[in-house]
C-alpha cells in the first residue's frame, strides 16, 4: 500500500496530490478495518495503547474541562444577566458542553496530545526499520501497530469526551452556584428538564466517536506513510495537527446539521 | 508481567471512569433524573391553551412534583388542547374537583401543570377528568391588558386617589 502511495506522490499539481492523500488514506482505513479481526487477538497491545492514548490523556482533558466550563459560567452569567434570565445558567453549560464543547474541544486536545504521539511513534518505527523488520517475521504491522492504536483512539475519544463534560459541568457550577450565587436547585432543575438524553447526551457521543475515527485514522495515517527522515517524522506530526483539527471542525458542522 | 497487569489494570480503571462519566449525565443531568420509575395513572385535562407546555413536563402539587405531563393533543371536538397527565399511584387520594392551572417557574422557566386539591370526598382515579382548568398565562395577552385595558383603570384610580386628597384638604 506505500508503495502506490510512493508511486502517486511526485505526480500532478497540489490538487491531485490532495486527491490521491485522500484516496490512500481511505485504502488505509479499509486496511486497517480488515485487519480487525487478526489485531483482536493483540488484545493486550490494545487495552496497552488505550492507557496511552486514554489514561495518559486523562489529566489534560480533565483540567481543560475543568477550565472550560469556569469560564463558559463566566461569561454565560454576564450575558443571561442582561436578561434577567441566570436561572437558565445550568441549562445553557450543559448543553454547550455536551453537544458542542465537549466532544470538539477534547478532539482537539486528543489530536495534539495523543495523535502527534501516535504519528511521532509509527514514523520512527518506519524510519528505524521496524516495521520493515516485522514484515520479514510475517508479523503484520497494520494488524500488530497500526490497528491497535486505531482502535484505541476510537474507544478513548467518547469515554474522554464525557470526562471532559463532567468536569465542565463541576467547574460551571463551582463558579455558578458557589462564586455567583445562583441558586443551586435552580441550576440543577432547570438542567435536568432541559437536557435530554437521546437529542443531547447521546447526539454528542456519537460526535465524540465520529472524532475519534477521523482523528486516530489521520495520526497512524500520517505516521505510516511519513518518509523515513527526521524532517519527514516532523512534517508528518504537524500535519497530523492540522489535518485533525481542519477536519474535526468541519465534520463538527456537518453532524450538527445532520443531528439537530 | 508486573508492568503489562498494571497497564491493564489501568486501562481498566479508564474505561470504567469514562463510562461512570456517561452514566452520571445520562441520569443525574439530564430529564431522566425527573423520572419517576413507579406505576403511575392517567387523568385527563382539557385545557383552552396549553402554550408552550411540553411532554414530561412536571405535574406539581403544592410545589411537590407528583407526576408528568404524558402527551398533548388537540380535541376535534371542542377544539380544546387535551393534555393527559401520569401522576404516580402512591398519590392516589386526590380529590376529583382539584383545579389545574398551567404555570410557568420563574421568568423564562419551564411550564408545569399546578393541581390544587378540592374538597370532594371521591379522588381521581385512571381515566378521570378535571373539569376545572386554568390555560397558561400568555405574556403577550398580559401585554395587550396592559397596554389597552389595564392602563384606564390604573388612571382613574390615582385620579380618585389625588381627588380625594383634594377633597379631605
Amino acid at each position: 500500500m506505500s508503495a502506490d502511495m510512493k508511486a502517486g506522490a511526485p505526480r500532478g499539481g497540489m490538487l491531485v496530490d490532495g486527491l490521491a492523500q485522500v484516496g490512500a488514506c481511505g485504502l488505509f482505513l479499509l486496511g486497517m478495518l480488515g485487519a480487525i479481526p487478526r489485531s483482536l487477538r493483540h488484545l493486550r497491545e490494545i487495552s496497552r495503547q488505550i492507557w496511552f492514548v486514554g489514561a495518559m490523556s486523562l489529566v489534560i482533558i480533565m483540567i481543560s474541562g475543568l477550565f472550560v466550563g469556569m469560564v463558559l459560567a463566566l461569561q454565560l452569567y454576564y450575558t443571561l444577566s442582561i436578561f434577567g434570565g441566570t436561572a437558565a445558567l445550568g441549562t445553557v453549560v450543559a448543553l454547550s458542553l455536551y453537544r458542542e464543547l465537549g466532544p470538539v474541544i477534547t478532539a482537539l486536545l486528543f489530536a495534539g496530545r495523543a495523535g502527534t504521539a501516535m504519528t511521532a511513534e509509527i514514523g520512527l518505527m518506519r524510519a528505524t526499520d521496524q516495521l520493515a523488520a516485522m514484515e520479514m517475521m510475517a508479523v503484520d504491522p497494520i494488524a500488530f501497530v497500526a490497528t491497535p492504536r486505531f482502535l484505541a483512539g476510537v474507544i478513548a475519544m467518547p469515554l474522554l469526551a464525557n470526562v471532559f463534560s463532567m468536569l465542565g459541568l463541576l467547574g460551571a457550577h463551582l463558579v455558578g452556584v458557589t462564586w455567583l450565587g445562583v441558586d443551586n436547585g435552580t441550576f440543577w432543575s432547570n438542567m435536568t428538564s432541559n437536557v435530554d438524553v437521546w437529542k443531547d447526551i447521546v447526539n454528542g457521543t456519537w460526535k465524540a466517536l465520529a472524532f475519534g475515527v477521523v482523528v486516530s485514522l489521520i495520526a497512524v495515517f500520517q505516521g505510516y506513510t511519513a518518509p523515513p527522515t527526521s524532517e519527514g517524522v516532523a512534517y508528518a506530526t504537524t500535519r497530523t495537527v492540522v489535518f485533525a483539527s481542519i477536519v474535526v471542525l468541519a465534520l463538527d458542522f456537518v453532524m450538527t446539521a445532520f443531528l439537530m | 508481567m508486573n508492568p503489562r497487569r498494571s497497564f491493564a489494570a489501568g486501562t481498566g480503571l479508564f474505561i470504567l471512569l469514562g463510562f461512570a462519566a456517561l452514566a452520571y449525565l445520562a441520569t443525574q443531568t439530564s430529564s431522566v433524573a425527573n423520572f419517576s420509575s413507579g406505576p403511575t395513572y392517567d387523568v385527563v385535562a382539557q385545557f383552552d391553551n396549553v402554550g408552550s407546555l411540553k411532554d414530561r413536563a412536571p405535574v406539581k402539587i403544592a410545589g411537590v412534583r407528583v407526576g408528568s405531563v404524558k402527551s398533548i393533543q388537540l380535541d376535534n371536538q371542542s377544539m380544546e388542547a387535551k393534555v393527559t397527565l401520569a401522576i404516580d399511584t402512591r398519590y392516589n387520594d386526590i380529590p376529583d374537583d382539584s383545579f389545574a392551572k398551567i404555570m410557568t417557574s420563574g421568568l423564562l422557566g419551564d411550564q408545569f401543570v399546578a393541581l390544587s386539591p378540592g374538597g370532594s370526598p371521591d379522588v381521581l382515579k385512571n381515566g378521570s377528568r378535571i373539569v376545572n382548568t386554568q390555560s397558561a398565562m400568555q405574556l403577550e395577552d398580559l401585554i395587550g391588558k396592559f397596554l389597552v385595558g389595564g392602563s384606564s383603570p390604573a388612571k382613574s384610580g390615582s385620579a380618585g386617589a389625588a381627588g380625594g386628597g383634594k377633597s379631605g384638604g
